[in-house]
């Protein structure tokens, strides 16, 4: 294909939508999937037919909305309205109310806080795209970016834009892309691969599946211009089985791109080849890390080996391999759209650009959000998430699920981003978000994180295997009133051993749920404690 | 093999001495020919390092994060420290947590005196365990003629996996499940007596750091193991 | 070698076997193919058991103790039968945080399972599972192969009622 190809497929699709007066999407993502919203987009297709509606109006399947916690939500395009928990009865007032007024008892206001303070970069489709066909995609721009690079820049041009950027990895550790790309693009080797992790293991984290499920052909166009960028000619998508409808979504995606000549040989008529191929996960939460994802990809057990060689040198059977999360990748085409500085310009300092979250647990909006690095946590939590609902307390927000922590109140000014979030003791992580009302026993919140670093560590090393073991056992013991002081002071030697010695991330970051509980809220570990000092002490 | 590239020499410190090593050396194998004790126990000389059990976790100068000596390589200048306050006290809590882990009973265990894991506690001078014994209930498998599997005793190493694998190439064993349910398996899981691709070389008895495996007919303190054919057969493989 | 030993035949001529073997090929019998092979294994045969094991095994040219091993590995694979109908309950941190717990417990309480059991007449089976990613529908559960969010414990009886008697 040539980009004067793309160009006529995409005004070719812009003129096809333009043809209807009236476009209603229904989301027919995952978390609105469940609450029947398929039956609502054939009860609206039905209803269009019923009243002769075909030429005028449309019906498509969009990608998600966000407000989750409202679905199944459906936009009326051509009015700026958007309907919320919609039923299948509902079909035949909202098609016949397309000329007149909107049909009240459905409506979900727009203009509340929770969609007008975020900033959608990778999210730009969202809603907007039926993820399921191609043209959607190139009419709103896409693989324009691919065109670009491929027939303006040489790689480092490429690489040098992502570094402007100032885009760090959105997997959770923040390594600077752009850094990882020119190390990959350096090493001197036959083969490449580029991957995708889209294990997004995080209990509690629907960013990464989102995307794939609402806006695929974005990660595959963000990884083939890695691929450009570093030489790879090879890509795998590693993503976890439980996500069927994003599974079913990328395959066909692929097969779209490559129906279009986006992936294959001679993309865009130079002599760049790329493909892609997807792999599953089958349920291992230490996949997420590098080197158990590439052990997993080479169908072996998930077992993480020590860096280094960083897979940046050898990597997949040994070649030199990139690995950028989805919402990494999803980030690539804006940047080369817009160019580097123009991200630069969006965040803090260090933190650029913007960050998904998945915004979760006691909070009024649940849902997936967008919103520029920096902005205060209170505002995601108050504003953009509504508080807490029933009137009860906020105790605390957990981000970076179980490598993560426990953020209280008196924190939630700080700024979003990497630094800020370290220094209260926890972590960006992927993006989960999880709301905590007084509700929440904190000990037992730790103790199911422990819980869940135990079942997950691959078990090859000693301190992460059997320290983690030991740990949930303690907290156990404190839950359940049958632990003294002295047990606390082990559980906190063994954090530290077990941070310190671990050979992955898991067991490095397996005490963090423990110690920043631990710090905000350390009476509710003594007032558990049996013996009298504890008991003194926590008075 | 061999390939006559010639490798360099380098120069670096290790607790403060000077040592000098072929640049394809770990630091671990560094610090073993100049007599400088690192507790180890996944380590074998000739078979793949896998820095598992975390006990030869080093600081190396310049980097934040303990190093594991099995699988450092090392580099110019590099000033490396195997003992500290803080490492004795982590290296003491992995050999305790792997005390607690299983059902170590050295008193009536074959390997009594002859165990590695018994010698890394006397070097590490462990007089007591600190974390709470964890007493799973594990079996004994006695269906090899020749040989006796006891998971009572066994430290998820995975020397005899690598042994079988990198030596004998059998591949009898591997590890099963995940975490702490990790467990050493011969083919499908099922019984050592009747694994098919079993050849009975003994090799993973022998490179066994425990009473894990061990010869049937042996009792308490008296499984000698040998493992002077390592080195021999890497090095004949090497130079074949 | 591989001349040697030749493609391992069927272990039977149940058609299945073709299915599985054609996820091999199209992956060139390379031993990287082997965690697909076993998902498609258990989607055809509901679980994952030991002549398949050993079918995989010879094809791809790989240790059966490393199949068992890579099969024991991962949460996803089950090497026993599962139930007619299977629940597979959420307890990622948004449903850990809205009750999955009450959700496992009314099960346990109803028909006597745990996670990873299933009932005697092998009519149900109960799993959890690390998320969905459904987390702004806390709490939720698959009940065979149907997500459901917003659960009550009287909600997951309902539909459980409904399937099993259906």
């Amino acid at each position: 294909m040539t980009p004067e190809e793309l160009s006529k497929i995409a005004s070719a699709q812009q003129e096809t939508l333009k043809k209807y007066t009236h476009r209603i999407h229904v989301c027919v993502a995952a978390g609105c999937q469940s609450s029947d919203a398929d039956k609502v987009k054939d009860a609206l297709s039905a209803e269009v037919k019923a009243q002769g509606k075909e030429k005028c109006c449309l019906v498509k399947g969009v990608g998600c909305m966000g407000l989750c916690s409202a679905g199944p939500l459906v936009s009326v395009e051509t009015g700026n309205i958007l309907y919320q928990e919609v039923k299948p009865e509902d079909a035949k007032d909202i098609i016949s109310s397309l000329d007149g007024e909107p049909v009240q008892r459905l409506i979900c206001p727009t203009d509340i806080p929770f969609f007008s303070k975020q900033k959608k970069i990778v999210l730009e489709n969202f809603g907007k795209i039926d993820p399921e066909t191609i043209a959607d995609y190139i009419a709103v721009g896409g693989y324009q970016a691919l065109f670009q690079a491929l027939t303006e820049m040489d790689p480092p041009e490429v690489i040098n834009e992502v570094l402007k950027s100032g885009l760090r990895g959105r997997g959770g550790a923040g390594y600077p892309t752009g850094l990882k790309w020119s190390t990959v693009a350096k090493a001197d080797s036959t083969r490449k691969y580029v991957v995708c992790n889209a294990d997004e293991g995080d209990p509690g984290a629907f960013m990464d599946r989102s995307v794939l499920e609402s806006d695929p052909h974005r990660v595959i166009e963000g990884m083939a211009i890695a691929a450009y960028a570093t030489g790879a000619d090879q890509g795998y998508i590693y993503v976890r089985a439980e996500y069927p409808l994003a599974i079913k979504r990328l395959k066909n995606a692929i097969k779209q791109a490559e129906r279009q000549g986006l992936l294959g040989h001679n993309i865009c008529n130079t002599t760049f080849n790329f493909n892609i191929e997807i792999r599953l996960g089958a349920g291992a939460f230490v996949c997420g890390e590098e080197t158990a994802l590439l052990a997993s990809i080479e169908g072996k057990r998930g077992a993480p080996r020590p860096r280094p060689p960083f897979p940046a040198q050898s990597g997949l059977w040994g070649y030199p391999t990139l690995i950028n999360n989805v919402e990494t990748f999803a980030n690539i085409p804006p940047i080369l759209r817009n160019g580097g500085d123009w991200l630069a310009a969006i965040g803090t300092e260090k933190s650029k650009g913007t960050k998904v979250f998945a915004l979760a647990g006691q909070v009024k909006n649940t849902g997936l959000i967008e919103v520029p690095m920096g902005i205060p946590l209170r505002q995601i939590i108050f504003e953009i998430g509504g508080g807490v609902p029933e009137g009860r307390k906020f105790k605390a927000v957990q981000t970076g699920g179980p490598s993560g922590g426990c953020i209280p109140e008196q924190h939630l000014d700080i700024s979003t981003d990497y630094e800020s979030l370290a220094t209260v003791g926890s972590i960006m992580g992927s993006g989960g978000m999880i709301v905590m009302d007084e509700t929440s026993d904190m000990v037992d919140v730790a103790k199911y994180f422990m819980e869940f670093c135990m079942s997950e560590s691959c078990g090859k090393c000693t301190p992460c295997r059997a320290g983690t073991a030991q740990m949930h056992g303690l907290l156990d013991r404190i839950c359940s009133g049958q632990a003294e002081t002295r047990d606390l002071a082990l559980l906190e030697e063994l954090c530290d051993m077990v941070r310190n010695t671990s050979l992955c991330g898991l067991g490095q970051t397996a005490p963090n749920p423990v110690l920043s509980t631990l710090r905000y809220f350390r009476e509710e570990y003594t007032m558990k404690l049996t013996d009298a000092s504890a008991k003194a002490a926590a008075k | 093999m061999t390939t006559q590239t010639s490798i360099r020499v380098k120069t670096l410190v290790i607790d403060g001495r000077d040592v000098s090593a072929r640049e394809d050396q770990t630091v671990l194998q560094v610090a073993r020919e100049h007599n400088i004790f690192i507790p180890s126990l996944c380590y074998l000389e000739g078979l793949h390092p896998v820095g598992a059990c975390r006990l030869c976790m080093i600081e190396v100068k310049g980097i934040p994060k303990l190093q594991p000596a099995c699988v450092t390589r090392i580099k110019e200048g590099m000033e490396v420290v195997t003992r500290s306050e803080r490492i004795d006290k982590y290296r003491k809590m992995v050999v305790e947590l792997l005390f607690a882990e299983r059902n170590h009973i050295c008193a009536v265990c074959v390997s009594n005196g002859r165990c590695d894991l018994q010698n890394m506690a006397k070097a590490l001078d462990i007089d007591h365990v600190g974390v709470p014994y964890q007493y799973p209930r594990l079996n004994v498998d006695a269906t090899h003629v020749r040989f006796m599997a006891d998971h009572n005793r066994c430290i998820l190493c995975t020397r005899c996996v690598r042994v079988c694998d990198e030596i004998e190439g059998a591949h009898t064993w591997d590890i099963m499940a995940r975490g702490r349910d990790s467990r050493v398996i011969t083919d499908l899981n099922q019984p050592w007596g009747e694994s098919e691709s079993c050849t009975s070389c003994g090799k993973c008895v022998h490179v066994c750091p425990t009473g894990a495996l061990f010869e049937k007919g042996k009792s308490v303190a008296e499984m000698v193991k040998r493992r002077q054919f390592l080195p021999y057969l890497t090095t004949m493989r090497e130079s074949w | 070698m591989p001349a040697l030993l030749g493609k391992p035949t069927m272990p039977s001529d149940d058609k299945r076997w073709r299915i599985v073997d054609a996820t091999m090929r199209r992956n060139g019998y390379r031993q990287s193919a082997l965690i697909e092979t076993l998902h498609t294994l258990q989607e055809t045969f509901g679980f994952l058991e030991e002549q398949g094991l050993r079918f995989v095994a010879q094809s791809l040219r790989i240790p059966v103790s490393m199949v068992y091993g890579v099969a024991t590995f991962y949460n996803y694979f089950t090497l026993k039968p599962q139930g007619e109908h299977t629940c597979i309950v959420c307890t990622g941190t948004a449903c850990y945080i809205k009750g999955a717990a009450a959700l496992l417990s009314s099960i346990e309480g109803r028909f006597g399972i745990n996670p990873g059991e299933t009932t005697a007449d092998m009519k149900l089976s109960v799993l959890t599972a690390r998320c969905f990613g459904c987390c702004g529908l806390a709490p939720a559960a698959v009940i065979d192969r149907e997500t459901a969010g917003k659960l009550t414990p009287s909600d997951i009886m309902d539909r459980l009622d409904r399937r099993i008697s259906a």
